[in-house]
């Protein structure tokens, strides 16, 4: 029996196209990548050897410097954003809607499996300001303020980002968080209930401490999904106006493509590779420490 | 009296529920007025557009612009691309990574888990990272023109999540069941076909229809690699729709995304519950 399940004829044939796809379509080009960065030019016009040229412009490029902050802003506010409105989701799912939070799921869910370019155009529409007034706009014109030029500035800009970003994704935070609060027993909570826990308290010494890992999981898949961050942004404002809303993966895109300069593209990829590495490896370990604390 | 104290009970109890309800109200307003918005738009001529205020109904239903954003959008002609490129990469990435999956959780050989981690791995990646190498190996191959690029990065780039999930669901079946399929006198591919395959119909359902929203909603690969005229997908169609005739046509650009849109609701609302077990099931164990 173990001959059957041990045919090393069998691994091979199983394992073997998906190994292969995978090797060649991804670890080989990660490596291949790295070796980009050492080299100028493009598949088209050809390559030389720069040595670490592409380091030495990453450390000397505003424009680059400005995506990273942009990159990094991104993704703790959208984190923070998302995962505390899902959090809030979450509560409300399970505290108090109970067994009728079904529809209300379903509805907030939704714009999670929108396309991200349709959900950026209905944005930019939703704060035009010319020729025709979005909703937003006539709204605040309504309440007799003035129209705000959204897209004018990047401050601005960057306030729609987030406020889009949140509202297509707080719904999916929502359920991930749900599928953890289900999991604290009924009893943990009733015992706390009756030691005259209620409200904050039951939520701060209860529920988020009980809730932590999948929390954590939330964080960690937050941060992850958005240093990445590339369609919502290039569709909704294309890293405008100038390049104050250009996160790290649309700089990449710019310099590869753009300007054919797949050596230096490939140094901001490697940037961004590495940062994902860091905060990922960074929050485990804190994690890692806090759990143990909170064993101890 | 005992009617009365009940009434004023419930009475009680429902304005104590009055602040839930109002934030569901307010929840739904702020998730589904942007969506209610988009369907009216889609109606409405250029001429409403400019004078009319943007929260007035349509004056009337005209479908107009849905015929101009199919038609002289190429609507049809990405949303065909994106069928023909997401449907086969789907159908490859489910068999190759059940494929391992099955290899690599239910046969016994040895290395097993490193091999599981270098495709968890994977998991990480951005893919920036890999994408110049293969847009200067497809440009060599001489497949730039088509839509081949998509599929084959498609399949590999899902293979590290399929890979992990499949494994993690073989996981559960307990290993008496392949060992009386090989008392049964089974061999290890029949094993594979007719009976991990139908055990694993969920598995592959969750999995398929989270990479399907993944795939056809993909900006960069498909920017990347096809990028010009006929080879739109409907995200590419799209992000070119805007200012495309010059000044912006407002209606067919709200029935182009309306299009998008209200397909993907329907899609969603018929598998909705299996889509969101799926995803927590999957990212919670990530």
């Amino acid at each position: 029996m173990q001959n059957v399940l041990g045919d090393k004829r069998a691994i091979a044939i199983l394992l073997g196209p998906a190994l292969l796809i995978y090797s060649l379509v991804m670890l080989v080009p990660v490596l291949w990548s790295l070796g980009y960065t050492v080299f100028e030019g493009n598949a088209i016009v050809g390559f030389h050897f720069v040595g670490l040229d592409n380091f030495a412009r990453l450390l000397g490029d505003s424009e680059v410097h400005s995506a990273l902050l942009f990159t990094l802003k991104y993704a703790v506010v959208i984190t923070v954003g998302q995962v505390l409105l899902g959090y809030a989701l979450a509560l409300l799912y399970v505290f108090a809607l109970k067994r009728a939070s079904g529809i209300v799921r379903t509805l907030v869910f939704f714009p999670v499996v929108m396309p991200t370019v349709a959900v950026a155009l209905l944005f930019q529409q939703l704060f035009s300001i010319a020729p025709t007034e979005g909703l937003v706009n006539s709204v605040v014109s309504g309440f007799g303020g003035v129209p705000v030029d959204w897209f004018g500035d990047g401050g601005s800009a960057f306030v729609v980002i987030a406020i889009m970003d949140i509202w297509r994704s707080m719904g999916f935070y929502g359920v991930l968080l749900y599928a953890g609060l289900i999991d604290i027993p009924e009893d943990v909570l009733e015992s706390a209930r009756l030691d005259g826990a209620s409200g904050w308290g039951l939520l701060r010494h209860i529920v988020v401490p009980l809730s932590a890992p999948v929390l954590i999981s939330s964080i960690i898949f937050s941060i992850n999904g958005t240093l990445k961050v590339f369609d919502s942004v290039l569709a909704l404002t294309n890293g405008g106006p100038g390049t104050s809303t250009s996160p790290l993966t649309i700089s990449m895109f710019d310099n590869s493509f753009t300007y054919g300069n797949y050596g230096y593209g490939s140094t901001i990829a490697m940037l961004l590779t590495v940062i994902c590495l860091i905060v990922t490896v960074f929050i485990f370990r804190g994690t890692a420490r806090g759990a143990k604390k909170g064993a101890a | 009296m005992t009617s009365l104290a009940f009434s004023s009970r419930r009475a009680t109890r429902a304005i104590r529920r009055l602040p839930i309800w109002i934030a569901v109200a307010l929840l739904l307003i702020v998730v589904g007025y942007p969506l209610v918005w988009l369907l009216l738009g889609s109606f409405k001529s250029q001429r409403e557009f400019l004078e009319s205020p943007t929260w007035a109904l349509p004056e009337q239903w005209n479908f107009d612009n849905y015929a101009v954003a199919w038609n002289t959008a190429g609507l049809g002609t990405s949303l065909f691309n994106s069928a023909i490129t997401v449907l086969p990469s789907l159908f490859l990435m489910l068999l190759l990574g059940t494929a391992a999956a099955f290899a690599l959780e239910v046969l016994v050989w040895k290395n097993r888990g490193g091999v599981l981690i270098i495709f968890l791995a994977g998991i990480m990646v951005p893919t920036q990272m890999i994408l110049l190498p293969l847009f200067s190996v497809y440009f060599q191959v001489g497949i730039t023109g088509t839509l081949w690029p998509l599929l084959i990065t498609y399949t590999a780039t899902g293979l590290p999540l399929t890979v992990f999930l499949m494994a993690t669901y073989f996981r559960a079946i307990p290993r008496e069941v392949f060992e009386a399929a090989t008392l049964d006198g089974a061999s290890i591919y029949r094993q594979f076909f007719s009976v991990a395959l139908p055990m694993m119909k969920n598995g592959l359902f969750t999995v398929g229809l989270v990479q399907f929203f993944f795939f056809w909603n993909d900006l960069l690969i498909a920017l990347t690699f096809a990028n010009s005229g006929d080879l739109r997908t409907l995200q590419v169609g799209l992000l070119n729709f805007n200012g495309q005739f010059g000044t912006t046509q407002y209606g067919p650009l709200f029935a182009a995304v309306s299009i998008n849109v209200f397909a993907l609701l329907i899609i969603y609302l018929i598998l909705n519950q299996r889509i969101q077990k799926g995803l927590t099931a999957g990212a919670v164990k990530g």
